[in-house]
């Protein structure tokens, strides 16, 4: 098997004939990425309606007759497992991992385009029967994006009949459809580099999408079993997470299962599952700190270390999200302990991105405002992850709003600003078009500050000791009133941040449509992606010859060129050099 | 700048061991088929070890006892009972044919077609006995009335996880026997002749896997 397909052979399928084929049934692996993300946001605008919905009820309780405490519950796991798994993991590495690895390493597709289709139909499916439990019988489950058991599939939880079936049904198809993908990512990383492409070479972007593949292959296996013992939990009645238990006054027949069993097996997936989401973002956000601010990125070999020490870390983790649960003090030592070490990796990147900023070129566009606001974002959430770490404080604050700003600033809106960055970065390669500079950042402004007023109070609520996942609070002794006050005004920001998102997707909409035609390499970056022939990139994405790559990824300002930026397939004999002493002097 | 990053052969130490791995083109000298059998096969190991540590778990959490592996699965044979009898000759077949896939593979590769075709069919025969043999201690079981909610014999989660982890296991093994047929009369119908016949070992490879993991399942459910 040769390692790079002919580009007669490739050519071929350039002319596929009919739309269907060239647009539907495609295994181009940049149609494939267009399709996971658009389906992705789909879902994902879903999501945020949802957020919108229970934001409506705890700022104003009450007021909305459509939104009753079965409905509340049930937006909540929604918007929780739509947006972690549905949108997050989808968008990241089937979006962005299907688009940029061949693009990146110099491939001209996938290892395996039909499969690599496949997984975008898998997908497909899963997210349509993850939508189809809205409109069963009882709608879909209410047990909170963890699905713990047993409340989860007992009556008197929202959604405990067919609504929790089709859940657990979805997450296994969607299991199937990463797997596909996820060989593909793993495999054209591996094997499929061109000429001069080492490993480390690679741009960060590819290294955080390869680990992240690695730990999800690794991580989804606990899901998905947890998921089929549920499963038969709830239709057999086997006892694998069912203790002896009464529910509505009668002994039900189980005996003898462990919920614990359960907590730990989700957690063993959801904790790698925050770093499947964070690993790719902490590349792509590398990459566009270091293109905007033209200046490499501080510490290359320490950053490829770090994602994957963080995606070793993230496996030996799990148990700190089941402090609550109760366990061996020396359990919770262990746990709290690995979970302040991975603290020193992830600091290590953060330190590492200041200092790339750090006497760079900063240009403020609407990427590198989105890859700074990260920076903040990040930070914040993993500050108070360190408070989390540690069992005594966790103790107290871990069913309080506390955690709910937490894990939306580290794991929720940090990738997202991350996304918004990567779109706005890529746009112009993907569909030809500049995405409105004026729109877009009208679009980051609201979404940073916004962002802001809605979380940063959290904490805030969270210390007086709101609890989460209520819906309502009224009454409660201990609450001042001044926590209603503070929650409306939270329900104003987030609505305002709703709103932004549409502004986001109507620039989208108007850009491709009226927008100013883009450069091959708009931003001046190293990268192969920008090197293409063809903007949008063609059919085996390098023309007749693919690429040799001379260089790392990040030849930014080198002293004595002439350009402030070297294209990874530039010899070293085509740079252009005005100083020859000070391009000698900087090891080239 | 590529100077950060120590590329020459003169690189010593973990310098090289990086280098060696992080060569441009590919990491390991195998084709793109057989590496991507190795990830799922792993990614597979930690399905069946999840379903395996589950089964421990709740063995302990039980609070019923847990019925004697060796008096459930004995067989009366010829006025004798015999403990573990039928799953003897059901770990027997099985890893026979593993080595009647190991000679298929090594007969692909010595370009002996017919006979890898003949090798191939072998094992899935064997394969498909397998399977049959387990239908039939399901069978007798669910006539001893073991049912994966209840258990005559005591602790409800013996049949839970017997059902789901056998029957898990006993899904890959069918998968893997219309995976061979498939494989075979491809082979047999000349397919591969120009691309080489390595197929055949990356099919042999998932066949050696579901065998290992039936070792663990025989021992963790039925020496236990």
């Amino acid at each position: 098997m040769t390692i790079s397909t002919s580009y007669a052979a490739a050519h071929q399928h350039d002319q596929p004939g009919s739309f269907w084929t060239r647009y539907v049934w495609s295994q181009d692996h940049k149609v494939i990425a267009i399709q996971y993300s658009l389906t992705a946001i789909f879902v994902g605008l879903v999501a945020l309606v949802l957020s919108a919905l229970m934001r409506l009820q705890l700022g104003f309780p009450g007021q909305f007759s459509f939104i009753d405490s079965t409905h509340y519950l049930q937006f909540v796991t929604m918007h929780g497992m739509i947006m972690v798994v549905y949108l997050l993991t989808a968008l990241l590495l089937g979006g962005f991992g299907n688009y940029l690895i061949p693009l990146m390493v110099g491939a001209r597709d996938m290892v395996f385009p039909f499969l690599n289709m496949l997984s975008y139909w898998t997908y497909l499916l899963s997210v349509l029967v993850l939508l189809a439990s809205f409109f069963v019988p009882g709608g879909p489950t209410g047990a909170g994006w963890t699905l713990y058991p047993p409340q989860a599939i007992l009556p008197g939880t929202p959604g405990s009949g067919a609504g929790i079936l089709l859940m657990l049904i979805s997450l296994a198809i969607f299991i199937v459809a990463f797997t596909m993908g996820g060989l593909n990512y793993v495999c054209t990383v591996l094997q499929a580099r061109t000429r001069g492409m080492t490993l480390m070479r690679m741009p960060l972007t590819v290294w955080g999408i390869f680990v992240a593949t690695i730990l999800g292959l690794l991580a989804f296996p606990a899901l998905l079993v947890s998921a089929v013992m549920m499963f038969l939990d709830k239709t057999v009645g086997t006892s694998f997470f069912m203790p002896v238990i009464m529910s509505m006054g009668e002994q039900l027949d189980y005996s003898g299962g462990s919920p614990i069993l359960f907590q730990h097996l989700f957690w063993f997936f959801g904790h790698p599952e925050v770093y499947i989401v964070a690993l790719p973002a902490f590349g792509i956000v590398s990459d566009i700190l270091a293109t905007h601010a033209r200046k490499n990125i501080f510490g290359y070999r320490m950053m490829v270390w770090a994602i994957v020490a963080i995606g070793g870390l993230s496996f030996v983790v799990w148990a700190h999200h089941m402090y609550v649960s109760g366990m061996n003090p020396y359990f919770g030592f262990f746990f709290a302990t690995t979970t302040l070490i991975i603290a020193v990796p992830t600091a290590l990147k953060v330190y590492n991105w200041v200092l790339t900023l750090w006497q760079g070129n900063i240009h403020l566009t609407v990427p590198m405002l989105f890859a700074i606001g990260f920076i903040f974002t990040f930070v914040h959430g993993g500050l108070t992850g360190l408070f989390l770490g540690n069992v005594v404080v966790d103790l107290p604050l871990s069913d309080t709003y506390f955690v709910v700003g937490h894990f939306h600033m580290v794991m929720g809106v940090s990738p997202v600003m991350v996304l918004f960055a990567a779109i706005y970065h890529w746009f112009p390669k993907v569909s030809g078009k500049l995405l409105h500079d004026g729109l877009g950042k009208l679009h980051f402004w609201g979404t940073f500050i916004g962002t802001y007023l809605v979380f940063l109070p959290m904490h805030y609520l969270g210390f007086l000791g709101v609890p989460r996942r209520y819906y309502a609070i009224s009454g409660t002794d201990f609450i001042p009133e001044s926590a209603q006050s503070l929650n409306s005004s939270i329900t104003v920001a987030a609505l305002v941040v709703a709103l932004m998102q549409l502004l986001f997707i109507a620039n989208l909409i108007i850009s491709l449509r009226w927008g100013k035609t883009a450069s091959a390499n708009p931003w001046q970056a190293t990268t192969l992606e920008w090197q293409t022939p063809q903007t949008p990139p063609a059919h085996g994405n390098f023309g007749p010859q693919l690429p040799t790559v001379y260089r790392w990824a990040y030849d930014y300002s080198v002293p004595g060129a002439r350009d402030d930026f070297i294209p990874q397939n530039l010899p070293d004999s085509a740079v252009v050099i005005d100083d020859a002493q000070a391009y000698a002097k900087a090891g080239q | 700048m590529s100077g950060q990053v120590d590329n020459s052969a003169e690189a010593k130490g973990w310098h090289s061991v990086v280098n060696d791995w992080a060569a441009d083109q590919r990491t390991f000298r195998v084709s793109w088929g057989k590496l991507m059998m190795w990830i799922f096969l792993l990614g597979d190991t930690f399905i069946f070890s999840i379903f395996l540590i589950s089964y421990m778990t709740v063995r302990l959490s039980a609070t019923d006892a847990w019925p004697n592996a060796s008096q459930v699965f004995e067989l009366v044979v010829f006025g004798h009972t015999v403990p573990l009898f039928l799953i003897a000759i059901m770990t027997f077949i099985l890893i026979t044919s593993s080595g009647t896939m190991a000679m298929a593979v090594s007969c692909a590769y010595r370009k002996q077609k017919k006979l890898a075709v003949y090798l191939m069919l072998a094992t899935a025969v064997l394969g498909a006995s397998f399977v049959g043999m387990q239908a039939f201690e399901w069978s007798k079981l669910i006539a001893d009335g073991v049912r994966p909610w209840a258990n005559p014999m005591g602790a409800a989660q013996f049949g839970a996880a017997f059902f789901m982890i056998t029957g898990f296991h006993g899904l890959h093994v069918s998968a893997g026997v219309i995976y061979l047929l498939v494989v075979a009369r491809k082979l047999s119908r000349g397919d591969y002749d120009q691309r080489g016949y390595e197929i055949v070992e990356i099919s042999g490879l998932y066949w050696h896997f579901v065998d290992l993991v039936w070792v663990f399942i025989f021992a963790f459910f039925y020496l236990w």
